[in-house]
């Protein structure tokens, strides 16, 4: 059994198309998105009907903070995110928005959570950037693998017996074995908005059999989207960080 | 840990046998399992009640490191168990016993250290491919197949540059076992492959010798002398020890892995061509150095926090390849004989560590008895020599990293397919004739030599302003 977690597309089709294509070539038995197929990019119907698409065949998908912010006008997104979520409602369909307000903010698979932020308190979107704001995660609940986005960068955390956080570096590509002797915490970086330095749109493999994660990193056609982005009028700032990954 | 091994023990379809052996950190078991026929064993951790961090890490180590070794240098994984029930690890049995139980047997006769030695290099090559570094090499952790593969086991210290290192935030005291550390590992450096050819170079000093290089230090303190402290060398221990083995066995110990072998590869170069290894003072060396030059050395060293450490195996074993470069001497090949120089040249450029072993063929008759002198009376063999360290003269390469080879074959592509085998070459660098009537009749050396050797071949050739080859 293996498992795609795709998460944070942020409507930018071309990242999406390019995962979709790496990881049709590999063996993938289900999709898992984790949230936040909107705000930032400029395609967010689009990307909506495929993530609903594959939901209709069995895949799981999960809300994050911009899903939620197109049906609720408050200010916790920051003004850019907020200005383009109020220019992705008006591009939605009545179909699209129900399909977004109906993801749930958790979803437990036998060992393994599934949420968009910090597994603690997944309404307060926190974000899981070190070993301590990895922790609360693994105290709140029983699940041997967590994996959350949110970040827009790959991590990997592991809690042993006695509790111990640690955050262990792994290179892309290289399957690191999610030994039984620990629980782990993966933080899957972004589809459409990677902001670690490289424009490479991430996801990873999660291989149920030989317990093993992956971390994957595809190349698309950035410089396609920071158009369509200007096109639309989306702020400036948004176009440029694709062209530089922050 | 919920289970503890005993005899007749059946889990996950195993069942343990005798115990074969008891170690400190875990027991070794004989299993069997109904749908293997392979002969097996069973290593289980021995965990202290409570909390035994050390151990359990070495554990989840080896877990997570040996199931993604293969080859024969290896034993192969068979199954695994979590510490929720009883942790484990079966691979298939190695027969015989350890080398420990060899190298008590020390001083060997030279010719048996050389082809030991490689055959441990050659193991060790063979993980180093793979982005494993072992760390603690031992003879304890060598098994001979009866094929005479060596097999390394137990690594549980090992670390796999493309994995995170579990070990690294375990430990605040080096790890590894005291004679055989490398003075990088003492300053807890774990990202170095040059630190098992240390470890090699120990063992073949203890092999050549009967001796340890540093005894068999208890305490850190005594471990850290070897960053200044240089050992007794072998051939004023044993003085029939050959210079040259003695150069190899000082060279893998010395004390900055700048200065020893770049690969192990490199290292079963030398104990292959011992002929080609350029003696230096350590080779010659009949004593150790003077009070002076350990106290240099100790100020120097003392406060010293790490050495320079190469960004990953990888990037290191790509640094130090072994280039071949196969060269037609004759006059009419000049042309491309130079071209090729040019190329050597500017490949040196990107991989200062590299080592270039310039290759001549003679190509003998298919049957009767070869002349091996030429019409002149003059020794064919050594005339080529000549030929081919002329041709190589300025290829700036310090130390003894350029060597000259003739070969004699009645099929020049097939001589040079099989010594980069046996070499362990990474490229090889040839020329193409151009179009000739003899490559029409005789076929293409270059042509099979890149369709059949086992590494990377560069062509080179020459732009030729004569009439199109014929197809």
């Amino acid at each position: 059994m293996r498992l795609a977690l795709l998460t944070d597309i942020h409507a930018n089709r071309e990242a999406f198309e390019a995962v979709l294509a790496d990881l049709s070539q590999r063996q993938i038995n289900r999709l898992v998105f984790l949230g936040d197929i909107v705000g930032y990019g400029p395609d967010p119907g689009w990307c909506i009907d495929q993530v609903e698409s594959f939901v209709a065949k069995g895949a799981v998908c999960l809300r994050g903070n911009h899903d939620r912010a197109v049906g609720v006008a408050d200010n916790i997104l920051n003004p850019n995110a907020r200005r383009v979520i109020d220019w992705t409602v008006n591009r939605l369909n009545a179909r699209q928005k129900l399909f977004l307000s109906e993801l749930p903010m958790t979803v437990r698979d036998g060992d393994t959570l599934f949420v968009h932020a910090s597994a603690n308190d997944p309404a307060d979107w926190l974000y899981v950037t070190s070993e301590s704001t990895a922790r609360p995660s693994f105290l709140v609940c029983d699940a041997r693998l967590i994996f959350c986005g949110h970040v827009h960068r790959n991590a990997l955390y592991s809690c042993d017996r006695v509790g111990r956080i640690s955050h262990l570096k792994v290179a892309a590509g290289q399957p690191m074995p999610l030994l039984q002797s620990r629980r782990w915490l993966g933080v899957i970086g972004s589809v459409g908005q990677p902001r670690d330095g490289s424009t490479l749109a991430s996801y990873a493999i999660l291989d149920r059999t030989r317990n093993e994660l992956t971390f994957r990193r595809v190349g698309y056609d950035a410089t396609t989207t920071a158009r369509k982005s200007r096109e639309a009028g989306l702020p400036e700032a948004l176009a440029q960080r694709l062209m530089k990954g922050i | 840990m919920s289970v503890q091994p005993h005899p007749g023990l059946e889990i996950n379809g195993f069942t343990l046998g005798e115990q074969l052996h008891k170690g400190g950190f875990a027991t070794i078991w004989d299993v069997t399992h109904a749908l293997y026929r392979t002969p097996m064993v069973m290593k289980v951790p021995t965990i202290l009640d409570g909390y035994d961090g050390p151990t359990i890490v070495g554990f989840e180590v080896e877990q997570m490191i040996m199931p993604r070794l293969t080859g024969i240098h290896v034993p192969r994984v068979m199954g695994q168990g979590d510490f929720a029930v009883m942790p484990y690890i079966v691979t298939e049995r190695i027969p015989g016993n350890s080398m420990f139980q060899y190298f008590k047997r020390a001083p060997r006769p030279v010719a048996e250290v050389i082809e030991l030695a490689a055959r441990m290099a050659e193991a060790v090559h063979d993980i180093h491919r793979q982005h494993v570094i072992h760390l603690d090499l031992k003879p304890d952790n060598f098994l001979q197949r009866p094929t005479g593969e060596m097999v390394l086991i137990d690594y549980g210290l090992s670390r796999h540059d493309q994995l995170p290192d579990l070990l690294a935030e375990e430990f605040t005291i080096p790890m590894g076992t005291f004679p055989y550390i490398a003075p990088e590992q003492y300053l807890r450096q774990r990202g170095d492959l040059r630190s098992d050819l240390y470890a090699l170079g120990a063992m073949i000093y203890e092999l050549a010798t009967g001796k340890m290089p540093f005894g068999q230090p208890e305490k850190l303190s005594q471990v850290k002398q070897r960053l200044w402290r240089d050992p007794v060398p072998p051939r004023a221990i044993r003085p029939d020890i050959p210079e040259w083995l003695q150069e190899i066995i000082l060279r893998a110990l010395e004390v900055d892995p700048a200065n020893r072998y770049q690969s192990a590869a490199q290292m079963i170069f030398d104990l292959a061509h011992p002929m080609q290894i350029r003696l230096t003072a350590r080779g010659h060396k009949t004593q150790r150095d003077s009070a002076l030059t350990v106290f240099n050395r100790w100020r120097k060293m003392r406060n010293l926090k790490a050495f320079a450490a190469p960004p990953s195996v990888a990037a290191q074993i790509e640094r130090a390849p072994i280039l071949l470069v196969a060269v037609d001497l004759s006059p009419e090949a000049e042309p491309l004989a130079q071209a090729i120089y040019l190329q050597i040249k500017r490949m040196l450029v990107n991989r200062p560590d590299a080592r270039v072993a310039c290759v001549n063929v003679i190509k003998t008759a298919r049957l009767g008895i070869d002349p091996t002198t030429d019409d002149a009376g003059t020794n064919l063999h050594v005339a080529r020599l000549v030929g081919l360290k002329t041709w190589a003269e300025g290829i700036d390469l310090t130390d003894d990293r350029l060597t000259y080879t003739i070969l004699e074959n009645t099929d020049p592509a097939s001589a040079i397919i099989d010594h980069a085998e046996v070499t362990r070459v990474d490229h090889i660098l040839m020329g193409a004739r151009g179009h000739s009537s003899t490559r029409r009749f005789l076929g293409s050396v270059s042509a099979k030599v890149v369709a059949e050797a086992a590494c990377s071949v560069t062509v080179i050739r020459l732009r030729d302003s004569g009439e199109p080859e014929a197809t």
